[in-house]
């Protein structure tokens, strides 16, 4: 048992679903009590689908366990059949009804429905979500492509030069982070090229564009996390080859480009020159300067976290001092990642660890999901979503991916903005402690009768000494001029003159430089913090 | 299994000649008892709920939850896991560990709810049990309790009925002496409660207490002197064990509406002995605020189409409310339970001819919407987007338990959650 508090994942029907929902003329069947249909209201609501997900609940009740649940199952298959008419089905339980032991696909196969049934074994009691999407794509791509696999050890025959190369997208889901527009800046790429899509599944996909998946060259894989498993199983049957390279970022589109050019034997300059990159130049650009060294902490899933660490680091110049996931099933290549940055990958899907970690390591930016951003809320530090789970705000109503050239440009947005602008930063720097510009008084366009009494003290302070650090808002500390040493049960003391130090420290870095310093002081036995303390404390933790 | 999905088979006492009532099976679109916990939590405000169950328990809870609103909330899943179920690991040992981890995070709460789910009740763990070695080892700081929140048990509000219950054999007695004292049963809002425990004071009925308590420690007094008025229609169980305490139910319409809430003061006055003229002349000005700011919804509403889908057994007195004050036609009315003592007065106020559907099976239920294109849908999350892309007007069901929209003050912020999809749907020209 395991006590949770917010989960990163579903169980792993809902990635079930998230595969039927991303597909056309799929119809899944679930055994499932009253209740389970809640995860419908996660496509209509969170992604704004304008039609249902296309699956059916048997919706047992208590009074059902003692009678004939197997046949409810199957009166709820043929019954969605009639409805529905798909061209393929899938069937499995949810975590109840895979106690109830009724073998939905055994009761499906014996009512011989005219189209291929796809039985899933989804165990809920160990897996999650994106495992479960995984192995439902997995499952449809082999029972449609079966079929159609070369004999074993069969090589593809070479293709015809006078013919495009072709390729398939493999990953892109329902409920998936820009999965949507992730796909058309791909597919742009792709196109500038001269490289021909196959097939875009299951995003968009039918059963039958799953039969010809054979047909493309070799296969572009998105979202490890969701496709990984079914292209391993397309590399192994139809001999084809997996573009491994994620493009997000600017690094690592470069790279993708190059690596479909190599397999598709094309030349890679049309589509690098075309790139028409705003963030590699704002990057560049003075203003820019202020991003140097910025702590960043980043959590997602493993592609999106990995992506993100990579960006951070040689994108925007920031230092990554955390970087975890909750993808279990690709730790490895998160700690490898974690490695480069010279920090222990943190592998959790227990959201008070990764609270614990950013509460410690004191991040100036978080990179997570919108779990991450909650923390970030609860200890004030700014936050940029950068993966699933999804919320509404996922799915804005602009073209906004992550991937190509295009996706770094949104990401140096949704990275930087976050952050104090570094001009802005630059004058609270210059004007701290500024009659009219300080913590204390009041916005200037609510009138000057509110703040008179908070100017005159913060006024009071002698405009001195070097910021510490640039950091983003942190929580503001009152710092009374005339303050009487309190003694906390930690064991030092602020001197009044230290005190008042500290209050001419801007106050949007004023709290960290607190913290900083009763640490120092704390690590040293100080007793006394003094104004040498402060300095002290700042050498020390200065970069 | 004998009845066949999707049939309609008349129920067996046809209530009101004039009523048209069909049981119905087949899918049903809604949530299960655990969906209680998100207002429940709010409520009892030294209280934990600590669901028992799988992930699909943590991710309905949080979906529902609108993803993650509170920042610590003070409601858990403990997951079970494969060790639980292959039985390498001790569930009852498990359950005690996690509580013991969780109490000694959260040192502040008093009351520890252990809320059964479909696989904890399939599993047939013993959470009473576990409740009561739990609250003998953690008493006096903390309580344990349990109750099931399961979908195979529980509709969705049917979780608030159950928490309730569990919490009726601690209730203390009341003094044999005692005079006679007042519950109010059923989440309310603060505010709400506040007006109504003013207006209570000032027909004369002082001794007035709501159940739940906003906190742990407050807990009514009941006994064979306790009269207690549902301000929800939800509570079957709850309702029961007061019985057992006792205590006697006062029949009444709910509180919805200017009419509605204005016989449910009336009914409570009548079981205190207060002439329903001298609680007319207390109520008067709120009654005649009411009407007042009802009127301008009245306009909109009047004459328009409204069908029901079942969600939160709250669609009776809706229904009531919708046709009785505003003039809005009833085309159906799905309620996920009919219990007919608790709704008898509000049934006795429908229109003739009025169709209601206890149960459902979503997809022929959806057909007869189609069919009918009311003016207004009122139905869960999981269709109302499907249903607008079809170009039907909808209202999301699960915001007429979250609002507060009982009593006089209430009654037109009540009315404007039904105009103001219609309202929307006439300014959007694009």
């Amino acid at each position: 048992m395991q006590l949770t508090v917010w989960t990163y994942e579903g169980p792993p029907h809902v990635g079930a679903m998230r595969i039927a929902t991303a597909m056309q003329g799929v119809h899944y069947v679930l055994h499932a009590p009253q209740g389970d249909t809640y995860a419908d209201l996660l496509f209509t609501m969170i992604e704004r689908l304008p039609r249902r997900p296309p699956v059916t609940y048997t919706t047992f009740q208590a009074r059902d366990l003692g009678g004939d649940t197997a046949g409810l199952f199957q009166q709820a298959a043929r019954d969605a059949y009639d409805r529905f008419q798909p061209s393929a089905m899938l069937v499995g339980s949810s975590c109840t009804a895979e106690l109830i032991q009724d073998d939905p696909g055994g009761l499906a196969h014996a009512l011989r429905l005219p189209v291929p049934v796809v039985a899933l074994e989804l165990p809920s009691y160990q897996k999650k979500e994106n495992w479960g999407a995984a192995e439902t794509f997995y499952q449809l791509v082999r029972a449609l492509a079966g079929p159609f696999a070369l004999p074993p050890g069969g090589k593809r025959p070479a293709r015809d030069p006078g013919v495009r190369a072709s390729c398939n997208i493999l990953g892109p889901s329902a409920l998936g982070f820009r999965h949507r527009d992730d796909v058309r800046a791909v597919t742009e790429i792709l196109d500038q090229l001269g490289v021909d899509v196959n097939v875009v599944a299951p995003l968009g996909a039918t059963p039958e564009d799953l039969k010809r998946l054979g047909a493309a060259d070799f296969n572009v894989l998105l979202y490890p996390e969701i496709g990984g498993q079914a292209a391993a199983w397309l590399a192994r049957h139809f001999d084809q080859a997996t573009v491994k390279t994620v493009p997000i970022g600017l690094g690592a589109t470069r790279e993708f480009i190059a690596e479909v050019a190599a397999l598709a034997g094309v030349d890679p300059a049309p589509a690098l020159s075309g790139a028409p990159s705003h963030s590699s130049w704002y990057s560049h650009s003075v203003d820019s300067t202020y991003l140097t060294g910025k702590r960043v902490f980043v959590f997602g899933d493993a592609t999106h976290a990995i992506a993100a660490a990579r960006i951070a680091a040689e994108e925007l110049g920031f230092t990554v001092v955390g970087l975890g996931s909750y993808s279990r099933e690709f730790a490895r290549e998160v700690r490898e990642a974690a490695k480069r940055y010279g920090v222990e990958a943190l592998i959790t899907d227990d959201y008070l660890q990764v609270e614990a970690s950013v509460a410690e390591l004191q991040p100036e930016l978080v990179l997570g999901t919108q779990m991450e951003r909650h923390i970030a809320k609860r200890l004030k530090v700014p936050c940029a979503v950068i993966s699933a789970p999804v919320h509404v705000q996922d799915f804005p109503a602009r073209y906004s991916p992550q991937m190509g050239f295009e996706g770094a440009n949104v990401i140096f947005d949704s990275f930087v903005h976050p952050l104090m602008m570094g001009l802005e930063e630059h004058l609270l720097t210059m004007f701290r402690g500024d009659f009219e510009f300080n913590d204390a008084a009041p916005a200037s366009h609510l009138g000057s009768t509110a703040g008179a009494a908070a100017s005159v003290a913060a006024n009071a302070a002698a405009p001195a000494v070097g910021t510490p650090v640039a950091a983003p808002v942190v929580p503001t500390d009152a710092a009374p001029a005339n303050a009487v040493p309190t003694v906390p049960a930690t064991g030092y003391v602020w001197a009044p003159d230290a005190e008042r130090e500290l209050g001419k420290i801007p106050f949007f870095v004023r709290g960290k430089a607190r913290r900083n310093t009763e640490r120092y002081a704390v690590e040293r036995s100080v007793a006394l913090i003094t104004v040498e303390t402060l300095y002290d404390a700042k050498a020390h933790y200065s970069r | 299994m004998s009845a066949v999905q999707g049939a309609c088979v008349p129920a067996k006492i046809p209530l009101r000649a004039d009523l048209s009532l069909t049981a119905e099976r087949g899918q049903r679109e809604v949530f299960c008892g655990l969906t209680g916990i998100i207002w429940l939590h709010r409520k009892i405000q030294d209280a934990f709920f600590l669901v028992v169950g799988s992930r699909t328990c943590a991710h309905l809870i949080q979906s529902a939850a609108g993803v993650m609103i509170f920042a610590e909330p003070r409601f858990a899943t403990a997951i079970i896991d494969e060790r639980d179920l292959a039985g390498l690991a001790d569930a009852n040992v498990e359950l005690d560990r996690v509580v013991t981890q969780l109490l000694e995070r959260r040192p502040e709460i008093k009351l520890l709810f252990l809320v059964g789910s479909c696989p904890s009740e399939v599993i047939k763990l013993d959470l009473s049990r576990a409740a009561l070695r739990l609250s003998a080892r953690f008493s006096p700081q903390v309580r344990v309790l349990n109750y099931s929140g399961s979908g195979i048990e529980t509709t969705f509000t049917q979780g608030e009925d159950a928490c309730l219950a569990s919490l009726v054999p601690g209730l203390p007695g009341t003094a044999p002496e005692a005079p006679p004292n007042l519950l109010v049963v059923g989440t309310l809002a603060d505010v709400v409660e506040d007006q109504l425990r003013l207006l209570f004071d000032a027909i004369g009925i002082a001794d007035v207490q709501f159940f739940p308590p906003r906190h742990s420690t407050e807990l009514p007094a009941v006994g064979p002197q306790t009269r207690f008025l549902l301000a929800q229609p939800f509570l079957a169980d709850t309702a029961r064990t007061l019985e057992e305490r006792g205590a006697r139910h006062i029949a009444a319409p709910f509180p919805l509406g200017a009419e509605g809430t204005q016989h449910w003061f009336e009914a409570a006055g009548a079981a205190f002995g207060v002439a329903a003229a001298d609680v007319r002349r207390v109520t008067l000005a709120s009654y005649e605020r009411a009407q007042r700011s009802l009127a301008r919804y009245r306009e909109q509403l009047s004459g328009r189409r409204i069908f029901f889908f079942p969600d939160s057994q709250l669609e009776i007195p809706l229904a009531r409310f919708l046709s009785t004050e505003l003039g809005m036609q009833l085309v159906e009315v799905g309620t996920p339970y009919l219990h007919r003592a608790h709704l008898a007065a509000e049934l006795a106020l429908l229109p003739a001819g009025t169709r209601l559907v206890e149960g459902q099976h979503v997809e022929n239920q959806l057909d007869r919407c189609r069919a009918e294109r009311p003016d207004l849908v009122v139905c869960g999350l999981g269709l109302a987007n499907p249903l607008e892309a079809q170009g039907l007007t909808t209202k999301w069901s699960i915001e007429l338990v979250f609002t507060p929209i009982q009593g006089f003050n209430q009654a037109a912020d009540l009315a404007e959650l039904f105009a103001r999809p219609l309202v929307r749907r006439s300014r959007l020209v694009a």
